[in-house]
Parts: structure tokens; sequence; C-alpha cells
């Protein structure tokens, strides 16, 4: 349980919000080309890390749109809120 | 050899006001080097250390915990038995499991407390209907025992349960599986402890596994709090945590530790002889033997490893709970608390070999672990002893997420991952 400041919206509730997964993994530009053990890396391998991750966010219950959060996972704090495309302003 | 609990050494015990027990399992400081070494001291990995001394001749083990053995998810959990799953593959991974469990109390010489008082999964919509009956089929083709209930018998087998049918969620039905239960939850992880303490294995505590010593692709130990142990053969059984096990050894994993939470009430006289389960509304409730109502709730739907879950989440279930039992609008919850489950894509558990030799791993049981304890320790002692997996954890290996031959139970195993 947590608050998020939304970037168009400011801060709300953790429950109004829909987590996506983990940010930055990227679209195989070339589908037809990958192998396998790629197609499992982009749909099934996830860093699941424990300390600061980066993620997809939707304010579902609100403005609807998507954008990024650095968050800690160990508890729950967040680091920064960033907008998508844009690249991660914490290490 | 350990003195056999009876209740002979029980009265015996009393005459000197139980101060003169022996202890259940040593405390020792590591030895350099172990023939196997298990990461993790929960009841999956005391099972695996227990297996691996008992069937499978090693007698230099050690099981290493960061914490207390059995403080993790094996105490956090609702301690709900039950193996009726869609898929032949789960079928036969969980009903190996149920039948371990059925002999355990007498194999341990402890009181896992089994109680076999069946589990009931609701009905509440069309398609409910028809994939619990579905899985009622698969389950008796597969040996399972499986009835399907209308609404009348439901309320004969459970008589607080609401069956208005103007309710949100009215029930429609049910699965019952009789030989399904609850077991007590630290007995379990203690039973194991103190037999595979009996056989000579290791139990260190308070001992966190820092990193993982890898040359080229073979494990040769692991960087501890408590120092460097060397071993040929190391089993993590992490839960929760087993993402982060892996990236010390430079491995990815596709699951994804959320919290999962639960949440006990005050204490009352019995009330509820059964385990009850709904699927759609994400509620289950059973009974402990002090009276308790174990309530489950859900995971929330992002990572994070702080033990501590949202209130919405228990407020969904709570609000499930009281349409369905509404006798129970005036009890107060006495305690809340959140575990970290490591899920799947497919909601199946990873009992597996790895790129790395001698690097096991036994994870991925997301929301539905502690029924498999048994099970899943036998089964993950024979991949490590033989370095090749049993025919029923075959199907569970990590390679099913590059051939795409997953167990998808997803939304069929009865309860919402």
């Amino acid at each position: 349980m947590f608050l998020i400041n939304c970037p168009f919206c400011g801060e709300r509730e953790q429950s109004e919000f829909k987590a996506g997964g983990e940010a930055h993994i990227e679209r195989p530009k070339q589908p037809t080309e990958l192998s396998d053990d790629e197609w499992a890396e982009f749909l099934f391998m996830r860093k699941n890390i424990k300390g600061v991750q980066f993620e997809r966010w939707n304010h579902a219950h609100g403005c609807r749109k998507w954008f990024n959060i650095a968050r800690d996972t160990s508890n729950d704090q967040i680091k920064a809120v960033y907008k998508m495309g844009q690249k991660p302003p914490v290490k | 050899m350990k003195n056999k609990y009876s209740i002979f050494s029980l009265i015996k015990n009393a005459f000197s006001y139980h101060e003169n027990w022996e202890k259940a399992w040593k405390d020792p400081e590591p030895k350099k080097e172990y023939e196997a070494i298990i990461v993790g001291g929960g009841g999956h990995g005391l099972a695996t250390a227990y297996y691996l001394a008992k069937k499978h001749n090693m007698k230099n083990i050690a099981v290493v915990e960061k914490g207390w053995i059995g403080g993790g998810n094996t105490g956090r959990n609702t301690t709900i038995i039950r193996s009726n799953y869609l898929w032949d593959e789960s079928a036969g991974l969980y009903d190996h499991a149920l039948k371990i469990w059925e002999d355990l109390s007498q194999e341990l010489n402890y009181n896992v407390m089994f109680s076999q008082r069946g589990v009931v999964n609701l009905a509440h919509n069309l398609q409910d209907v028809r994939d619990l009956k579905r899985r009622t089929h698969a389950n008796r083709l597969n040996g399972i025992d499986a009835v399907y209930l209308n609404t009348a018998e439901v309320k004969k087998f459970c008589p607080i349960i609401n069956t208005s049918q103007d309710i949100r969620y009215p029930v429609l039905g049910g699965t019952l599986q009789r030989r399904a239960g609850t077991a007590r939850h630290d007995a379990v992880a203690w039973g194991y402890a103190r037999g595979a303490d009996e056989m000579g294995v290791d139990i260190i505590q308070n001992c966190e596994v820092k990193g993982i010593k890898r040359n080229g692709d073979t494990v040769e130990g692991i960087e501890t709090t408590k120092g460097f142990i060397k071993a040929k053969k190391i089993g993590v059984v992490a839960a929760g945590h087993s993402s982060v096990i892996a990236n010390m050894a430079g491995l990815k994993l596709p699951l994804e530790s959320k919290p999962l939470q639960a949440l006990v009430s005050e204490p009352v006289k019995p009330i509820i002889d059964t385990v009850v389960m709904s699927n759609a509304v994400h509620a289950y409730v059973s009974q402990s033997d002090k009276g308790e109502l174990v309530i489950g709730a859900g995971t929330d739907d992002y990572i994070s490893y702080s033990q501590k879950g949202s209130y919405d989440i228990v407020e969904g279930t709570l609000n499930a709970i009281l349409e369905l039992y509404p006798i129970f609008s005036r009890m107060r919850m006495l305690r809340q608390w959140g575990g970290i489950v490591d899920i799947c894509p497919d909601a199946s558990p990873i009992i597996s070999k790895t790129s790395i030799k001698g690097l096991y791993f036994n994870c991925g049981w997301g929301t539905g672990g502690f029924k498999a304890t048994p099970g899943s320790g036998d089964l993950f002692a024979h991949t490590i002893a033989n370095d090749e997996p049993h025919k029923l954890n075959a199907a569970f290996n990590l390679n099913r997420f590059v051939s795409g031959d997953l167990v998808d139970e997803h939304g069929a195993a009865a309860v919402a991952h």
C-alpha cells in the first residue's frame, strides 16, 4: 500500500493503478528472426529485482495513461516517476 | 537415534515438568564442504534434505537458512492441502504429495495434524459450473477423488454458506475433494527438520547466502554470512527470493515475486469443519484447531519483497467472505500478514536442473506450494541425486518456457492465482 505520483494527475492511492511489470523490455524488431531462446527471454524471463526496479504502471481508475516508475521493491519506496519513452532518471 | 515421541514419552516427561525433552535438531556450525547444500530451510527445503538422506543415501548434506527454519512462507500460508488440479502433469505432482501426506505423521514420528476434512471449490456462474464439472471428470480420470455438488448439496455439506440466489455471486454449485484438507504448517517443517537431523543433515540457521561460486558452467559452492561452503550439488528452494539467488549465479528465471496475504480472526467455537474456496470472488476460509478462522486473500499485482500487502486486497476478500457467510459479520480479525510468493507465467512450479552443472532450482510454487511440500521434497531430492528429473516432475522443467510446452494451470487449478 503506497501512494503513486501520477505524472498527469498527481498523487493518488496505489489501488487506483494497475501494475504493468518490468519496464524497458524492447519488443523484437524482427519477430520472424527470433530463436526460441530469444522468444523465451522476451516473453517470460524477468529480472524480478529486490531493490530498485524500473516498472510500468497504468492509472487504470484515473487518466488511464501509462508511465514508468523506479521503485525499491524491498520497501515499496518510489524513487522516481518518469514518462514512457524516457530513460530512467536514477541508477 | 532420537527418542521416539509417544504417549509414554509424554507421560515420562510430564514428571520432569517437560524440561528434559531432547532437542529436536542440533544447531551446528557449517563444515567446509558438503556433498549437497539445500538453500532455504522451509518445508520444501527440509523435505528435500530428508529424502536425499533417506532415499538417496547422501549423508553429508546441509540446509542453509537465512532466518529460522519454517519462518518464511511455511509459516505464512493457509495450510490447505488438495490435489484436484486440471492437467495430468499437475494432478500427478499434487496427488503424489497428497499420498505422502496421508502417512506423514507416522513416517516422521511427528504429528503434522493432517486433517482430511475435505475442500470445496464454489461455482458462482455458468462458466464456473462448466469448468468445475470438467475438472471433476479430469480428476476422476486421473484417479483423484472428486464429486460435483449442486447448491443444496453445498448447503448440506457446509450449512453456514449463504446460498441465496439473489446475492452478487450466488452459489450455483461446487466440487468436493474429500481426501483434501489441512495440516499444521510449522509441524511439517519441524518434523522434517527432526527427521533430517537424525540422519546427519546439518541444519544451519541464520546463514544467508551472499553469492554462488561457479567455475565456468559448474557450481563450486556458496558464499554465506558464515563463510564459504563448498559443494558439488546445490539445490535452491528459496520461494520468493529464488530470483535473487538465481541472479547470484548469473541466471534469469521466469518468475515474479508478489505479496500474498492471509488473516485470522479471533478464536471461536467450531463453526466450519471443512475448507471452502471460491475462485471467482477469491476468498477461502477454514477454521484452525485453535478456533481461528483462517482466511486467504489474493496477491497484489505488483512485484514486492516487502512482506506487506495492500489493504484493498484484504477488504475485497472480507467483502466476499461476508457475502458468503453473513454469520461472520461481527467477527474481529486478529492478525494479518503477507508472504512473498514467486509466480510463474503458467502458475506451475519449476523443479529442474539448470544450464549450470550441479545447480538445481525448486521454485515458482506461487500461491499454492504448501500442499506439495512432501512431494516437492521427494521429487527434488530425486532430481538432485540422479541429475535428472523423476517422471512426475519431468514436465516442470525450466526448458518449458523455451519449448512452449507450458503446464497452464492459470485459472484451471480451482483457485485464482
